[in-house]
C-alpha cells in the first residue's frame, strides 16, 4: 500500500493541482522527500532549506502528530501512512 | 513590481479568485501589495497569508511615503473616537464597513495597580470593554473583515481560543454576512455561547488548538471563505497595530518607556513593535526608547522557554495545560518574531503558573474595578515578576495591555473569590451578621 502525501495549496503547481499525491512506500519522512523530489523537482526545495532540514515555517505531520515530537526527518513512515505538509503561518 | 503579471494572479491565490482580482485592479489604497517577511518577495493584496517560496509569512506593504505626506495628528484627533482614526495605516482601500465603531478604549492610569506592583507608574490599556465584543479580537476582526468584504467574500471563518470567535460571530452578523468558528471543543462556556448567541455556525473540535488550526489550514482555500486568520491573516493581524497607536495617543503623543502584552501565537506583541515604529516613522511621534516585555501561561509558554533558554528555536507544546485556555497555542505562528521584537527593543519575557494567573485577575480587579479574563491575569502576574525581577525598573513606567473581559471565563476564579454571606431580609440579622462581625475590634 502506497503512502498519501497531502499538498499544500502553494505547492500544488508542482504536482499538477494534486492535492494529494501518493507514493510508493518511504522507509522514513527524509525518504519521503526523496521521493517527491524524483517525482515533482523543484518541491524539495520549497520544502527544505539549504542544509536539508524542513524550514521554520512548514509543520509536517505524521498523520495527526508533527513530526517534532516524534523523531523529525528520520521519523518511520509505513505503508498506509498519512503525511501532511501544512503552512505553519496561521491562527493567533 | 510585482513578480506575476495581473493575468497571472489567479494562479497565486489561495482562494476563488475572479472577485479578488477585481478588487486588486480598482486599488487605489495606501498600501501596494504584499511581501514575504523572509524573502521580501511581493505579492498582490489578495487571499494569500504565506510566501510560495520559502513559506514564510506575507505582510502588507505600505506606502509609507505617502502615508506621511496625509496623516497628521490634528487630522486623527478630528476624528470619531475609534480605531479607524489611524485607517491611514490600516490595510482596506476604502472607509471600514465591518466593525467601524471598534477600539479607542480606555487608557486607564492606575495608581493602585502601580503601587502594588512596585512600580513608579502603571497604566492598563482596557480591551476588556472594547466593542462589540469585550476583547482585543475585536480590531482584527474589523479589518479582516472589511478587507474581505473588498475582496469579495460572503462566508468569513476562523480557527479561535475563543475571543476571536465571538468577534467574528458578531461582526458577520452584524455584516450580514455568514460565519463559521472552529474552536477546541473544551472552551468555557461563555466563550461558547458568546459564539452560539449571534447564529454563527459553531465547529467544536476534538484536540487543542493546534489541532483546530492545522484544520483550518487545510481547508482555508477549498470552500472560497475567508479565513481571517489564515487566508486573511495579513490583512487581520494589523488591526493589533490600533492598539499601539491609541496608546501612543493617550500617552499625549509619547511611546510608552515599558509595555507588557501577553502571547499565545505572539502575533499582538510583534503588531505593538511595528505600530510604534510605524508612528516614527511617519511623524507622528518622537522617537524614544521602548521596552516590549511578553508574557505567557507556564503551561503553555514555548515563547517564553526560548526567550530565557536565549534561542530563537521555538519548541511546540504538545498538550497545553493552563486556565489561560486563550492563550494555549502550542505552535505559535509569530513566536520566532515575537522573540525578535523582544530582544531589539531590550524587553523580557516572564510566564506564571495558573495560580499566578488568579491572583493576577484578583490584583487587577482589587486595585482598578477592572475584571480581566485568564490573559489579563497572565499580563498582570508577568508584570509583577518583570518589576520584582528589575527587568522593569521600580522607578519607571509600564503599560499593561489587558485584552479580554473576565466574564467570558468566570470558570477560572470560581471557588477563589470566597461565597456571598446570606442573611434573611431582617435588619436585625444584618447588623448582628454583617455590620457587627465586620467592625469586631
Amino acid at each position: 500500500m502506497p503512502i498519501k502525501v497531502r499538498i499544500p495549496t502553494p505547492l500544488r503547481k508542482l504536482t499538477k493541482e494534486q492535492e494529494v499525491v501518493e507514493l510508493d512506500s518511504c522507509a522514513t519522512i527524509a525518504e519521503m522527500l526523496e521521493a517527491l523530489e524524483k517525482n515533482f523537482p523543484g518541491i524539495k526545495e520549497r520544502i527544505c532549506d539549504e542544509k536539508g532540514e524542513v524550514r521554520r515555517f512548514i509543520n509536517v505531520y505524521l498523520n495527526d502528530e508533527d513530526i517534532r515530537f516524534l523523531k523529525n526527518r528520520e521519523t518511520g513512515i509505513k505503508a498506509g501512512d498519512e503525511v501532511s505538509i501544512v503552512p505553519a503561518i496561521a491562527g493567533g | 513590481m510585482f513578480p506575476f503579471s495581473l493575468g497571472e494572479v489567479s494562479r497565486v491565490c489561495l482562494t476563488s479568485c475572479s472577485k479578488t482580482y477585481c478588487a486588486m485592479e480598482k486599488s487605489k489604497a495606501l498600501f501596494t501589495g504584499l511581501k514575504c517577511r523572509e524573502c521580501g518577495r511581493l505579492y498582490p493584496a489578495v487571499a494569500i497569508h504565506v510566501c510560495e517560496f520559502c513559506f514564510g509569512p506575507l505582510e502588507v506593504d505600505y506606502d509609507y511615503p505617502a502615508i506621511k505626506k496625509l496623516i497628521t495628528r490634528e487630522k486623527i484627533l478630528s476624528r470619531p473616537r475609534t480605531m479607524w482614526r489611524f485607517k491611514e495605516l490600516l490595510p482596506i482601500e476604502g472607509e471600514p464597513t465591518v466593525g467601524a465603531q471598534v477600539g479607542c478604549t480606555p487608557l486607564v492610569k492606575a495608581d493602585r495597580l502601580a503601587k502594588a506592583l512596585g512600580v513608579r507608574e502603571c497604566f492598563v490599556k482596557n480591551d476588556t470593554v472594547n466593542y462589540p465584543t469585550l476583547s482585543f479580537k475585536d480590531r482584527v476582526v474589523s479589518v479582516a473583515l472589511s478587507r474581505a468584504r473588498e475582496l469579495g467574500f460572503t462566508t468569513v471563518a476562523c480557527a479561535s481560543t475563543g475571543n476571536l470567535a465571538n468577534s467574528v460571530a458578531a461582526n458577520a452578523a452584524s455584516a450580514g454576512l455568514k460565519s463559521y468558528v472552529l474552536i477546541p471543543a473544551d472552551l468555557e462556556q461563555g466563550k461558547v455561547l458568546g459564539s452560539l448567541v449571534f447564529g454563527t455556525n459553531v465547529v467544536a473540535i476534538h484536540g487543542a488548538y493546534d489541532q483546530v488550526n492545522r484544520l483550518c489550514s487545510e481547508i482555508a482555500g477549498k470552500y472560497g471563505w475567508a479565513f481571517v486568520n489564515v487566508n486573511i491573516r495579513p490583512y487581520y493581524a494589523e488591526g493589533s497595530k490600533s492598539m499601539g497607536y491609541e496608546i501612543v495617543e493617550q500617552l499625549g503623543w509619547k511611546l510608552p518607556r515599558h509595555i507588557v502584552a501577553c502571547m499565545a501565537s505572539g502575533s499582538l506583541l510583534t503588531k505593538l513593535h511595528k505600530s510604534f515604529n510605524e508612528m516614527v516613522k511617519v511623524g507622528l511621534v518622537d522617537p524614544s526608547e521602548f521596552h516590549i516585555h511578553g508574557a505567557q501561561a507556564t503551561g503553555c509558554s514555548p515563547i517564553s522557554q526560548a526567550f530565557k533558554a536565549n534561542t530563537d528555536i521555538i519548541k511546540p507544546v504538545a498538550h497545553p495545560k493552563t486556565i489561560a485556555k486563550s492563550l494555549a497555542i502550542g505552535t505559535p505562528a509569530d513566536g520566532f518574531y515575537a522573540i525578535k521584537s523582544m530582544r531589539e527593543t531590550g524587553g523580557s519575557c516572564e510566564d506564571v503558573t495558573d495560580p499566578e494567573i488568579v491572583e493576577g485577575i484578583q490584583l487587577l480587579a482589587s486595585c482598578e474595578g477592572i475584571f480581566a479574563e485568564t490573559a489579563g491575569g497572565v499580563t498582570v502576574a508577568s508584570t509583577k515578576k518583570l518589576v520584582a525581577a528589575g527587568k522593569i525598573p521600580r522607578n519607571e513606567s509600564v503599560v499593561l495591555c489587558i485584552t479580554g473581559h473576565g466574564l467570558k471565563t468566570q470558570e477560572a476564579i470560581a471557588g477563589h473569590c470566597g461565597q456571598p454571606r446570606l442573611i434573611n431580609a431582617r435588619l436585625s440579622e444584618f447588623d448582628e451578621k454583617i455590620y457587627q462581625a465586620d467592625n469586631k475590634k
